[in-house]
């Protein structure tokens, strides 16, 4: 199981970074979400799958699953939501201004 | 006991209550008035000490910090300590008083002014009474903050601004090597404390890094003391109003490096580098700043080289001293002690006359609009009394009796004499130097004075090449530079009242090894028709007919070539790294979002995949992997499916929808894999995500089909295929090997700990709330950037609207 | 946003009555059940987002005067207040603590003061999120 995720978490990324690497505001925003969910998958593979029940004291089991990874994730995915949101009217207030949305022309000058 | 702690922070608790008073009482009385209590308040706490810390005694207060690191600010005082904390208050107090006069209350920022100037106070206070290694670092750099804030005080002008910065640069870059010597020490002694390095001083003597530290701590004392061939930004420090000039530049910022040498002696006294470096840098810098300054024809210029050399003369007592150190209890040790009495003797005898000297050019400056000599001259007859000032100053730094400065300077002929004898360190052979160079820069020193007394004061009064209407000073400029001028006559003639009560003890804290009965060294003007008494009157002699042909000669030091100079090359050297580092940077900078990426990428995968390879990382064990259901297989199709649909639509609303299935299908997978928590949360992010997605898309142009070139194209591929490759590579590796336990069996206490049954929560909510703290901060801060981003009218749309 | 659908509010109506009950359920529950701050905070903010779509901006600003700004900001507030409260009884910062108390009607019920830090985070997520898909929503 490990083995499966992990080879899906390295297509993931993959899949993202070509979309980050490319011109376009709103594939760049796409790729980094994509790289999020993969991250997060990536995070949870580390805590072991599938071993022991959730982590609810509640629960009458034995052994509970690795709860740091959980507490982790559900940070980023919270943060990874306002960052998302950011980028995007960063994307679109640079879009309204300069009007193009190709990464290539909106870079900087050359540097004093 | 707090009291002191008190009064060392008062200078900083004050400095935040001057703007208030700036703002409310300004207009009724000058802000100066009162910012002197604070200085004059700690002179007479300090006084108080006199007594008890003549007699032997030494005062030490701890006031935890950060008691994890074993960083305590400890307070210490002791004779050293409160001979600096004496003369900055001192100073500092009556700098205050001509500052009132000196600075318009109605033109000045003068809240700024006298917030940079307690600042600086404060620093130099903690600076001296701190026994902690990094806590002196601290204070040492803000001492060189406060000074850059009052070199750039009149920022307008752009002279002050390039003073400023290169003061900072060369002071804080000798900092730098400061703190390297610093660290090094405390790896050698194991403790922060000064004094406790110097209890443990056979271990640091016999170490390695011996030589390294001495090395890196005389390069932050002599930055700081101006020697040679760092002094070029004390000139341009001149900027600064005087009151500054004298107070940091004369009196107290540029003895710290003094103060560091002299704390630092106990230490490295006695090692021969230490005595060559600092004897022959303070010998060097004498000759070159009293050669310099006969240069100069701004009064300012002028005094600045002669605080240069001055500074030369102090270090290369202090220098000669450290062979007391050498010698140990006995004559020979004794003879090099008072070398290092001479050496607290003149610095206080520099504090008083120069600080006299600056005033008297800040109010030639104020009164005339001048401070050229060549315009200058004839001004005894309208200005007696600072031309009485300035006599008593001059002749005290030419080396004249009746002032203190001709005892000083006596001592200092013996002490170099008596170097010329002690044969040790290679000195039997160039010995005879240090004579000479001592008596040819004092002979300069002489001339210089004259220029500056006589050039001045003397000659013919040309009222016509003067801007402004020339009457003597108003009373209140006068009280400082009088009362200096008169301790430097009040010294000469009881020179032994400040050599019992202050300078001993100073001389302890310097030389704790030596067997003192308190009131050991005396000092006295006449001591027969002997060597160093001829010295002078050689430098009398030859002085005064250079000066009197220095019409003939004074073009030919003048017309030393510009390309020679220190500042020159400082200025090139300057350029020249600014243009190197400017086209190395724009060769990789180049704007662009993509190549940054891929540099961070190619890292990223270079070091990773690079170090996997190297340290044969990649091994791996499936052991212990969990077993694959035929859904799990579903799902990841799926998931595989919908980002490759992400990466190929040529319709975002496709694109978008996909990711939201991809985000849908991530939450599955919490749910397999026991975390209800975080399906909850995804579910719910992903339905907002996708609103947020469709709301800009009303703003955001369509997807365009990408019409890139080949080349860009496998570019990306291949990069981002090797992140894949490298992410994957890693975590098979890393979850084949376990190296620690897990710590998660902690938190499965989190009902006896925290009462909670769900450990994540517990988690978010108690063991890591701090984190959760700063995450809401954060979320909140990206939520007011949206708002701002948003609310922000670009311009280009107020003018569209507008039109 | 002015969308006239007569299906999406109706459903609305009834769905938003749901979500909000159940985020208040996630949130109360979540000390010892899947749930907490951050999930009641979002789908608390899901719900009014749904509101917002289906109404229109205008409607529900008329019903909902709340500055979701301020809201964020009162959230931090209060969580930085719960920490700083236990410095004030002598402990660490952020220290949290709990207690049983026996509620009429509740029976035996645990107080902890990690609730009211919780609090602060659910506020803190329902003001972020709201702001930013109105901010957004509001430019035109």
């Amino acid at each position: 199981m490990e083995t499966l995720i992990v080879i899906l978490v390295g297509i993931l990324i993959s899949i993202g970074t070509y979309l980050i690497l490319s011109r376009q505001f709103l594939r760049i925003v796409l790729g980094a979400s994509i790289v999020g969910h993969a991250v997060n998958l990536l995070l949870i593979t580390s805590g072991g799958l599938k071993t022991g029940s959730a982590p609810l004291l509640g629960e009458k089991t034995a052994g509970f699953t690795d709860a740091i990874p959980q507490a982790l994730i559900l940070t980023a995915i919270v943060i990874n939501f306002a960052v998302t949101a950011l980028v995007l009217v960063l994307c679109y207030r640079a879009y309204q201004n300069f009007g193009t949305d190709d990464m290539e022309q909106l870079r900087g000058s050359e540097h004093e | 006991m707090i009291t002191l702690y008190i009064f060392i922070f008062l200078p900083f608790i004050f400095a935040l209550l001057v703007p208030f008073l700036y703002k409310h009482l300004n207009r009724r009385a000058h802000t100066g008035w009162f910012v002197l209590l604070v200085p004059l308040s700690i002179f007479i706490y300090l006084v108080r000490y006199i007594p008890d810390v003549a007699s032997g005694a030494t005062f030490e207060y701890t006031l935890s910090w950060i008691p994890t690191f074993g960083i305590n600010i400890t307070s210490y005082i002791d004779g050293l300590g409160l001979l600096f904390g004496l003369l900055i208050t001192g100073v500092g107090s009556l700098v205050i008083i001509y500052s009132i006069f000196y600075m318009s209350k109605v033109r000045e920022a003068l809240h700024n002014f006298y917030i940079y100037l307690l600042m600086f106070m404060g620093a130099m206070l903690g600076l001296v009474f701190s026994d902690h290694l990094l806590v002196l670092y601290g204070f040492w750099e803000l001492t060189s903050v406060s000074s850059f804030l009052l070199i750039a005080y009149w920022y307008e002008r752009k002279g002050s601004r390039q003073g400023a910065l290169k003061a900072m640069m060369i002071t804080v870059f000798g900092g730098f090597g400061m703190l390297a010597g610093f660290i090094m020490l405390i790896m050698m002694g194991d403790t922060y404390s000064i004094r406790e390095i110097i209890a443990n001083i056979d271990v640091i003597q016999g170490h390695a890094l011996f030589i390294p530290a001495l090395l890196c701590i005389l390069l932050g004392a002599f930055t700081k003391s101006a020697q040679f061939p760092f002094g070029i930004w004390l000139p341009d420090a001149m900027e600064a109003p005087t009151p500054v000039s004298s107070y940091l530049h004369s009196a107290t910022m540029v003895k710290a490096g003094i103060y560091l040498v002299a704390r630092m002696t106990p230490v490295f006294g006695g090692s021969p580098v230490w005595f060559w470096l600092v004897a022959g840098i303070g010998l060097i810098t004498l000759l070159y700043g009293s050669l310099t300054a006969l240069r100069q024809t701004d009064l300012k210029a002028l005094l600045a080289y002669s605080t240069i050399s001055q500074l030369g003369l102090i270090m290369s007592l202090l220098g000669i001293g450290s062979l007391a150190v050498y010698f140990g209890p006995g004559e020979s040790g004794t003879v090099f002690t008072v070398a290092t009495f001479a050496a607290l003797f003149h610095l206080f005898n520099h504090s008083t006359f120069k600080g006299s000297l600056f005033m008297v050019v800040g109010i030639i400056d104020h009164e005339t609009g001048r401070r050229d000599i060549r315009y200058l001259g004839g001004l005894m007859q309208v200005m007696p009394i600072t031309f009485t000032i300035a006599l008593v100053g001059g002749l005290s730094m030419a080396g004249l009796p009746p002032f203190n400065g001709f005892l000083s300077k006596e001592m200092f002929f013996a002490a170099v004499n008596d170097v010329s004898q002690a044969g040790i360190f290679g000195l039997s052979k160039i010995g005879m130097l240090f004579p000479i160079i001592a008596w040819v820069a004092s002979i300069f020193t002489f001339v210089y004075c004259m220029i500056f007394i006589f050039k001045t004061f003397g000659g013919v009064y040309r009222p016509e090449k003067l801007t402004r209407k020339v009457h003597e000073a108003p009373l209140g400029m006068l009280i400082s530079p009088i009362i200096l001028g008169l301790l430097v006559v009040f010294i000469f003639f009881f020179p032994n009242v400040l050599g019992k009560y202050i300078l001993t003890p100073a001389l302890t804290s310097i030389l704790p090894m030596m067997p003192f009965t308190p009131y050991d060294v005396k000092i006295s003007a006449w001591h027969g028709l002997n060597l160093e008494l001829l010295m002078t009157f050689g430098v009398i002699a030859i002085g005064f007919i250079l000066f009197k042909t220095a019409k003939r000669w004074i073009h030919i030091v003048r017309s030393y070539p510009q390309g020679l100079m220190l500042n020159h090359w400082y200025n090139q050297g300057v350029s020249g790294t600014e243009r190197l580092s400017a086209s190395l940077t724009n060769r990789y900078m180049t704007g662009s979002l993509r190549h940054y990426l891929i540099y961070i990428f190619s890292f990223f995968v270079l070091l990773l995949l690079g170090s996997l390879l190297l340290f044969h990382g990649i091994q791996f064990d499936f052991s212990n992997n969990a077993a694959i259901s035929i859904y799990d297989i579903g799902l990841v199709i799926a998931m595989i499916i919908a980002s490759l649909t992400v990466l190929l639509a040529s319709n975002r609303i496709l694109a978008i929808v996909a990711l939201g299935a991809l985000g849908y299908m991530v939450s599955m997978f919490f749910v397999i894999f026991r975390a209800p928590d975080l399906a909850l949360t995804q579910m719910v992010v992903e339905t907002v995500t996708t609103v947020l997605f469709l709301l800009c898309f009303y703003h955001l142009p369509k997807l365009k089909k990408s019409i890139d070139r080949i080349p860009f194209k496998l570019t990306n591929l291949i990069i981002s295929v090797a992140m894949g490759l490298t992410v994957t590579l890693l975590a098979l590796a890393a979850n084949g090997h376990k190296l620690f336990e897990p710590i998660t069996a902690f938190f499965e206490n989190a009902y006896e700990l925290a009462g909670a049954k769900n450990i994540v929560n517990a988690i978010l909510v108690d063991f890591r709330g701090f984190d959760t703290m700063l995450e809401i901060s954060v979320l909140t801060i990206a939520g007011l950037g949206v708002y701002i981003l948003v609310h922000q009218r670009s311009k280009r749309r107020e003018q569209r609207e507008t039109e | 946003m002015k969308p006239n659908d007569v299906i999406l509010r109706s459903v609305t109506r009834v769905a938003a009555v749901i979500i909000l009950t159940f985020s208040i359920y996630l949130f109360m529950n979540g000390h010892h059940h899947p749930g907490g701050g951050f999930i009641g905070g979002l789908s608390t903010a899901s719900a009014i987002v749904l509101l917002y779509l289906s109404f229109g901006i205008e409607k529900v600003r008329e019903n909902i005067r709340t500055d979701f700004k301020k809201l964020a900001a009162i959230g931090v507030l209060i969580a930085i207040g719960t920490g700083t409260a236990s410095v004030l009884f002598g402990k660490p910062f952020l220290t949290q603590t709990f207690g049983h108390v026996d509620l009429p009607i509740f029976g035996d019920t645990e107080l902890a003061s990690a609730l009211i830090f919780d609090t602060g985070v659910a506020l803190a997520v329902i003001g972020t999120a709201v702001n930013i898909i109105l901010s957004i929503s509001e430019d035109r």
